[in-house]
């Protein structure tokens, strides 16, 4: 079984999930490849040796220096062929959900979608992936030939293994795309994406407004920590639906995610909860968040998140 | 403009999901089914592109009868026709439910076709990446804002830490996320023309699932949790909880 990893990067820059699914490769005790599509890409050689990699080919054009859907699933299903792979391993990023089913479609190959555990059991891939948001996981097989599996963020951590990586670079076809990205808005600097980040600090409809969310942030950025919104605060305009976590927002897995005047409603509950630690900050000792939380504190969070940064800053001689 | 909008009957997010005794399926006795609230999402911006624009917004689900009550949602809020392809029950593998759907698609003339960015229950999102692959036709996922000019769209759509503005020629497949409008209400009118809307009914041949479901589990017990403190007091106690004993900080 050979395994491709696409290896994903924003404006030039190899994103962590390239890295984890490296390690993910190497666990899986497989002989792999790695395919880089894009213009200008950073530090190919030097990032992905630091994880053990060996071989890549970069795929290199100027006219992809932006993203196209369907140009990249051509050169990327090629990619497949042409290094021989039998498994493509792929983030569960937005990229990557967007690019992989397009693959799927041109390979004729079956394709699981957020998986967050993969093994190998019988010379097939054993697949873990959680459905209904988290409220169930599923163990699938997938039968086909060529088969595709997209790997949730932050799941496995990335681990390094020095070797010498080997680029090829080669010049794909590029033939007219059907979609063009013209433009991308970027939110704030260097905002850290709710599913990449190992701790999120996420408010609710407790925070009373917007007014009141610097506390937040402050306290986020403490922590190194990504911002996260249940939806009350995200439908009350409060914060951009891109934070929010849940059913019909993002599924995350951090190791701690700190909930501040969140109930704890189902929809909530299935985005998070599958977080390794998880903290409420809630007056109401009934909230259900209290049930899934390993720590809690039933209080006014208006006194305990001032106290947490105050905590904090002391901690770091701040 | 001619329009078609892909839904999917989904679990209530409300329910609580239970197992059958194999542990293969859902018990699906004490379910309340919806419609995909993505999918809301989508029939809402064929509507309002039907009042500018004229034309028929046909409303397609595969799936098994209980899936037609979905259908029915939908065209209370609107729509005029209904094509249901008839399967016993959802495939598991989206490879085989976008390969019956490219079948059907290919019969109707749209201009574009209209679906949520993921259903809610299996969470794969993919049918509609696949659907662009399979009908040859440019597809933006995740769009949060659609804007179109003649035959040409500009789509914004929702991406890691960012958005993207994306331009591509109709025909076109759009998959909606929240954000893109907000779904209207049925009115109790809407109801009753939806109930005389005559569906047409589809038999394919559906192909072998290439992905299997072997198991499906509960995700793992957490833990009772915990209240260490009822004040602003508590702080110190939970820093060092998470200094020394989950040592994630
Ligand atoms: C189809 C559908 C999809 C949905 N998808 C999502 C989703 O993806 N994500 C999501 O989050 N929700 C989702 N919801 C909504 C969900 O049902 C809840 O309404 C929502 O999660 C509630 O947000 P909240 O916990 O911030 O607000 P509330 O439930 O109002 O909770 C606020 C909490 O703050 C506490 N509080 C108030 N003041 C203070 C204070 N001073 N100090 C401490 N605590 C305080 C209160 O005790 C309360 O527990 C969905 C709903 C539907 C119908």
């Amino acid at each position: 079984m050979k395994i491709l990893v696409f290896a994903e990067h924003r404006e030039g820059q190899l994103r962590k999930i390239a890295f984890e699914n490296i390690t993910l490769a190497k666990k899986l005790g497989q002989p792999f490849e790695v395919a880089v599509i894009g213009a200008e890409v950073q530090e190919i050689a030097e990032q992905l040796g630091k994880y053990g990699v060996e071989k890549v080919v970069f795929y290199k054009s100027g006219k992809l220096d932006k993203y196209s859907a369907d140009g990249y699933a051509k050169i990327l299903a090629d990619a497949v062929q042409k290094q021989g792979a039998d498994v493509l391993l792929m983030g569960a990023t937005s990229t990557g959900k967007d690019l992989a089913p397009r693959v799927s479609a041109i390979l004729n190959a079956a394709m699981a979608t957020d998986c967050t555990q993969v093994d190998i059991e019988d010379d097939n891939l054993k697949i873990i992936r959680p459905m209904y948001a988290g409220k169930v996981h599923a163990t699938i097989r997938l039968t086909s030939p060529i088969k595709i599996v997209t790997v949730r963020p932050n799941v496995y951590s990335a681990a390094e293994a020095p070797a010498t990586a080997a680029v090829d670079t080669v010049e794909p076809q590029v033939t007219d795309f059907k979609t063009v990205v013209k433009e991308i808005i970027s939110g704030a600097k260097g905002k850290l994406d709710v599913t990449e980040a190992d701790i999120i600090v996420s408010g609710g409809r407790g925070m009373k407004g917007p007014e009141n969310w610097p506390m937040i942030e402050e306290l986020a950025s403490l922590f190194g920590a990504a911002n996260g919104a249940s939806r009350a605060a995200v439908d009350a305009g409060w914060r951009p639906h891109d934070e929010q976590v849940g059913q019909t927002g993002k599924t995350v897995s951090p190791t701690l995610y700190i909930a501040i005047g969140i109930s704890g409603a189902i929809q909530h509950l299935a985005g998070m909860s599958s977080s390794k630690y998880i903290v409420a900050i809630n007056k109401d000792a009934d909230a259900p968040i209290f049930k899934f939380a390993d720590y809690g504190i039933a209080a006014d969070l208006f006194e305990v998140v001032p106290r947490m940064i105050e905590e904090l800053k002391a901690e770091k001689g701040m | 403009m001619n329009i078609a909008v892909c839904v999917k009957q989904v679990p209530d997010t409300e329910a609580r999901i239970k197992l059958s005794d194999d542990k293969k399926n859902v018990n699906e006795d004490e379910i309340k089914f919806i419609l995909n609230p993505y999918d809301e999402f989508a029939v809402e911006e064929a509507l309002t592109l039907q009042e500018k624009h004229g034309g028929d917004v046909t409303i397609i689900s595969l799936g098994s009868e209980r899936t037609t009550s979905a259908m029915r949602s939908a065209l209370a809020m609107g729509a005029n026709k209904a094509i249901h392809i008839k399967a016993e029950k959802n495939p598991a593998d989206p490879l085989v439910v976008a390969e019956a759907l490219t079948q059907v698609l290919k019969q109707g003339n749209y201009d574009l076709i209209l679906m949520g960015k993921q259903a809610i229950d299996d969470d794969h999102t993919q049918v509609p990446s696949i659907l662009a692959e399979k009908l040859d036709m440019p597809a933006v996922t995740v769009v949060i804002k659609l804007d179109i000019n003649g035959d040409q769209i500009v789509a914004e759509r929702e991406v890691d830490g960012a958005h993207e503005i994306v331009e591509c020629k109709m025909p076109t497949i759009i998959s909606a996320q929240r954000g893109l409008n907000e779904p209207r209400y049925a009115s109790l009118k809407g109801i009753m023309k939806a109930k005389k809307v005559q569906m047409e009914e589809i038999d394919v041949q559906l192909n072998q699932d290439r992905l299997e479901i072997i198991g499906l589990n509960y995700p793992p017990e957490k833990s009772p949790g915990k209240i260490i403190g009822e004040s602003a007091d508590a702080v110190p106690e939970l820093l060092k909880l998470l200094h020394e004993e989950a040592k994630v900080i």
